[in-house]
């Protein structure tokens, strides 16, 4: 059959060690940089190493709150003249906190660059959490916990949270109760900001129609001069493990719908077994109309819109997730068509085509994620979080097809363990 | 617009409308096909056929059985979806250029092809219920069917895209396949090509295999038109949660109005640049009018507007999240002030050209991807036409501040909107209600 084949032009090879320059500052910024010129656009990412995991145990959603004042003025800069200056320019810059990272983002026309550039300097190094703003940031998280409360998504897991991690800092919650919102002041957002925002181990990347050296250059020029240590993390103590079912049901009685999650501790992502479980979780759960699991409770009993797994990794052991939303008629048959589907992983081998599609999925589909700035962004940003090298994306199809149908069954068998997970409902019951 | 990757439209002689733009910037191309087919074109017993209809289009061909099409395309790396609106049903898939041919031929297959088979019909009917169930659980889902209701009488834009319970519970097999074999024909479709390809090769390829698909009937006639409102109207649900939401709307030009592009620079001006990623993204918009008028004034905890862009005129609406601790009704007033003000006083200069810098900038953006690109390139054709997006951002700049108070005075006045409240009943006693 006569087939369309690309242009004749060549086109964009995937971000590797040719075409993306890494370059360390002397205080300990590292500057990666890599140029599309398709557009007239470029995107900045990057991280400090500060989270949830630096804060106070009373004050559970300090450093996403702290990252939230960031925006809301600097010494010379009030929050009203950041926002004139950064949308007049139809640019944005964006903060949020994660479990150990602290990450930002700009978006701009690369003409508007250097502005760009300059404020979020300014915000990073010279925030000055004005009183007034704390209040206005405080009202609006209180009222996104509100949300979350009524919201049987977030509910289910916030409580498969709780009980994967049992009191273990990294089940914190980011956003915070209302008690513990209620109790963060001024003196603890600017004591935890001056604590642990320092430039060691700060990472920034920038993507678009900019040249590299000259990228880096900019970076170097508002952030070059920044110095300071943060105290090191203590090591986080070994996360418990289930030796057991751990279930808990949060009843909504108003909801149309409940939201059904299971869970397993996963690997850390630099362990041996992440690459395995990627692909044996793609088989579960993601490929073609969500894998398996979208198979079975979505196109064979008609169930659920979206029955789904997830995989997340970082630095300590992470989260193996199975979910699908429901009619609370469906609550019991739904579960147990997941725990086959999961069970089926540890008990049988994936013949070896459906095993192939995944692979080729896997590998396959890695141009789309590096189509646009934003993609190659936050793809090196965790290449160098984890350290994974420059050339990881040369390898990635190497490492994806040298794995078997008995490594994906010994993962299954290691970790989706049927009489060992967690498993939260949140929606009526019935 | 950007001259470098020219935009190329051409109609077969079957009467499909092809439209193709080569971006060679990634090795990935987007193919999309839309057919002029959505909520707008159901009635009272089939609300939802649509949407169902796209979702039957994933369930087999003779050629693609039942979960084959999906997999198809997962192991070639691609990615695919298809979306239903008001105004359109469109199917895409993004690939690596050298597999994209897959697309054209799962494209042109189901056009014509689709069984809807009857067991895989009634799978599929609780799978929906499933999804509309899915989105009651959000409030703001609730507020806006029941907002949208209020405004349109006679219009079918009255329900929402995902349609009534009743509808999705008797609708049968055999009006979803009269739907399918009345609304998917090659004169009524439009296929927008996006990204790494050879523009000659590419409109050989689809003549090839499109070409061959015989025109449909006589599509049915469409007669709708909202009469005049003459009042303002008020709607209150009363839902489970603690979060009071606000939403008002007002009757918006459509796509090829002379006041749309006017009525565009308003919405900016009012509620920021909106992002024209398929996938999120849009900017904070903290110095628009409205986040100063309600967010910092601590009144709401989020406040945004929306224009769509749509064949009639569909809705300009307002929303906004109180904060814990405000009420509805100072909310609404602090929203409607706000109104007032652009009706009764000019914006100024440097809003003006700010609200077309901001959009000129998104435009920028959204051409990083082949994904916005093909959607772009369908969603104007099937609005107005794919010169409408070509010149988006001239007719935005000859927009003057004269323009956008007279669209202003004309189209939000008091009599004119519908007002929304969802109150929330708490989720014990001693729940504040937020009224």
């Amino acid at each position: 059959m006569k087939q369309v084949t690309a242009g004749s032009r060549p086109v964009g090879a995937l971000p590797g060690p040719a075409d993306v320059l890494r370059r360390t500052l002397p205080n300990g910024i590292t500057v990666l940089a890599r140029e599309n010129w398709s557009a007239p656009s470029v995107v900045l990412e990057g991280y400090l190493l500060v989270g949830n995991l630096d804060e106070p145990e009373d004050l559970t959603g300090l450093a996403s709150y702290t990252a939230h004042m960031l925006s809301r003025g600097t010494r010379t800069r009030s929050f009203a003249e950041i926002n004139e200056a950064v949308e007049s320019v139809g640019a944005s810059i964006g903060f949020g906190a994660d479990r150990y990272t602290t990450s930002f983002s700009t978006k701009s026309l690369a003409e508007d660059l250097d502005l760009v550039l300059e404020i979020l300097a300014d915000e990073l190094r010279a925030p000055a959490f004005p009183a007034d703003h704390v209040e206005k940031v405080r009202g609006q998280r209180m009222t996104a916990i509100a949300e979350r409360a009524n919201d049987t998504r977030q509910m289910a897991g916030l409580t498969l949270r709780e009980l994967m991690y049992a009191g273990h800092p990294l089940g914190r919650d980011l956003l915070g109760s209302e008690q513990s919102n209620a109790a963060i002041g001024r003196d603890a957002l600017v004591e935890f900001y001056e604590t642990f925002y320092r430039p060691q181990g700060m990472v920034v990347v920038v993507v678009g129609a900019i040249a590299a050296e000259e990228a880096v250059a900019k970076v170097a020029a508002r952030f070059g001069d920044w110095s300071g240590e943060r105290p090191p993390r203590p090591p986080l103590p070994a996360i418990p493990g289930l030796d057991g079912v751990r279930e808990r049901r949060v009843p909504m009685p108003d909801k149309s719908q409940a939201d059904i999650i299971f869970g397993w501790p996963a690997m850390p992502r630099l362990h041996p077994d992440f690459d395995k479980a990627r692909l044996a979780n793609t088989v579960l759960g993601v490929f073609g109309m969500m894998g398996r699991l979208g198979a079975s409770v979505r196109e064979r009993a008609g169930m659920a819109y979206y029955a789904y797994s997830r995989l997340a990794a970082n630095k300590q052991s992470g989260l193996w997730l199975a979910s699908a939303g429901v009619n609370p008629s469906n609550i019991e048959r739904a579960m147990r068509a997941m725990r086959a589907e999961v069970a089926r992983m540890a008990n049988e081998r994936v013949p070896a085509d459906e095993l192939a599609d995944c692979k080729r999925y896997l590998t396959g589909s890695l141009p789309l994620q590096l189509e646009t700035n934003d993609g190659v962004a936050s793809l090196l940003a965790d290449i160098e979080w984890h350290g994974l090298g420059l050339d990881y994306v040369q390898r990635y199809r190497d490492i994806i097809n040298g794995l078997t149908a008995d490594d994906v069954q010994a993962v299954a068998q290691k970790y989706l363990t049927t009489d060992r997970y967690a498993l939260a409902i949140a929606g009526p019951m019935q | 617009m950007n001259q470098l990757n020219p935009i190329h439209k051409t109609v077969l002689d079957n009467g499909l409308t092809v439209i193709l733009r080569e971006m060679h910037h990634a090795a990935v191309t987007s193919f999309w096909i839309w057919y002029r087919v959505g909520s707008r074109n159901e009635h009272a017993g089939i609300t939802g056929i649509s949407h169902w209809v796209e979702h039957m289009l994933f369930k087999g061909t003779p050629t693609f059985p039942q979960g084959e099409l999906d997999k198809a395309i997962a192991r070639e790396g691609g990615m695919f979806n298809g979306m239903t609106w008001i105004d359109f049903t469109t199917y895409f898939e993004t690939l690596p250029s050298d597999r994209i041919d897959l697309a054209l031929r799962v494209e042109a297959d189901r056009m014509a092809n689709a069984l809807f088979d009857p067991a895989e019909t009634e799978l599929e009917r609780t799978v929906i219920i499933s999804e509309r169930q899915g989105s009651e659980n959000n409030p703001n889902f609730l507020l806006g069917e029941a907002l949208q209701a209020a405004a349109f009488q006679a219009h079918p834009y009255h329900h929402s895209v995902i349609g009534w319970q009743c509808d999705l519970e008797a609708m049968t097999r055999d009006q979803l396949y009269a739907h399918y074999r009345t609304y998917y024909a090659p004169n009524n479709a439009i296929v927008a090509v996006a990204g790494d390809f050879d523009r000659d090769a590419m409109l050989g390829r689809i003549a090839e295999l499109f070409g061959a698909i015989p025109p449909g009937p006589p599509l049915p006639r469409f007669t709708a038109q909202e009469p005049p409102q003459r009042g303002e109207r008020r709607v209150i649900v009363e839902g489970p949660g603690t979060t009071a939401y606000l939403e008002v709307a007002f009757r918006a030009p459509a796509a090829t109005d002379p006041d749309y592009h006017a009525m565009v620079v308003l919405d900016t001006i009012l509620g920021g640049a909106k992002g024209m990623s398929l996938w999120g993204g849009g900017t904070p918009n903290r110095s628009s009018r409205l986040y100063k008028a309600l967010v910092e004034t601590e009144l709401a905890a989020d406040a945004d507007c929306s224009l769509s862009s749509t064949i009639d005129p569909y809705l300009f609406s307002f929303t906004a999240t109180v904060r814990q601790g405000r009420t509805l009704a100072e909310v609404e007033a602090a929203l409607l002030a706000e109104i007032e003000r652009v009706i009764n006083e000019p914006v100024s200069e440097e809003e003006l050209a700010k609200a077309i810098k901001q959009t000129r900038a998104q435009f920028a953006y959204s051409s990083e991807s082949v994904t916005d690109q093909g959607y772009w390139l369908g969603f104007s054709e099937i609005v107005a036409d794919v010169s409408w997006f070509e010149q988006f951002l001239d007719r935005l700049a000859a927009v003057t501040v004269a323009d956008v108070q007279r669209v202003a005075r004309a189209r939000l006045q008091p009599r004119l909107r519908t007002v929304g409240w969802y109150v929330p009943v708490g989720n014990g006693p001693d729940d504040n209600d937020g009224r």
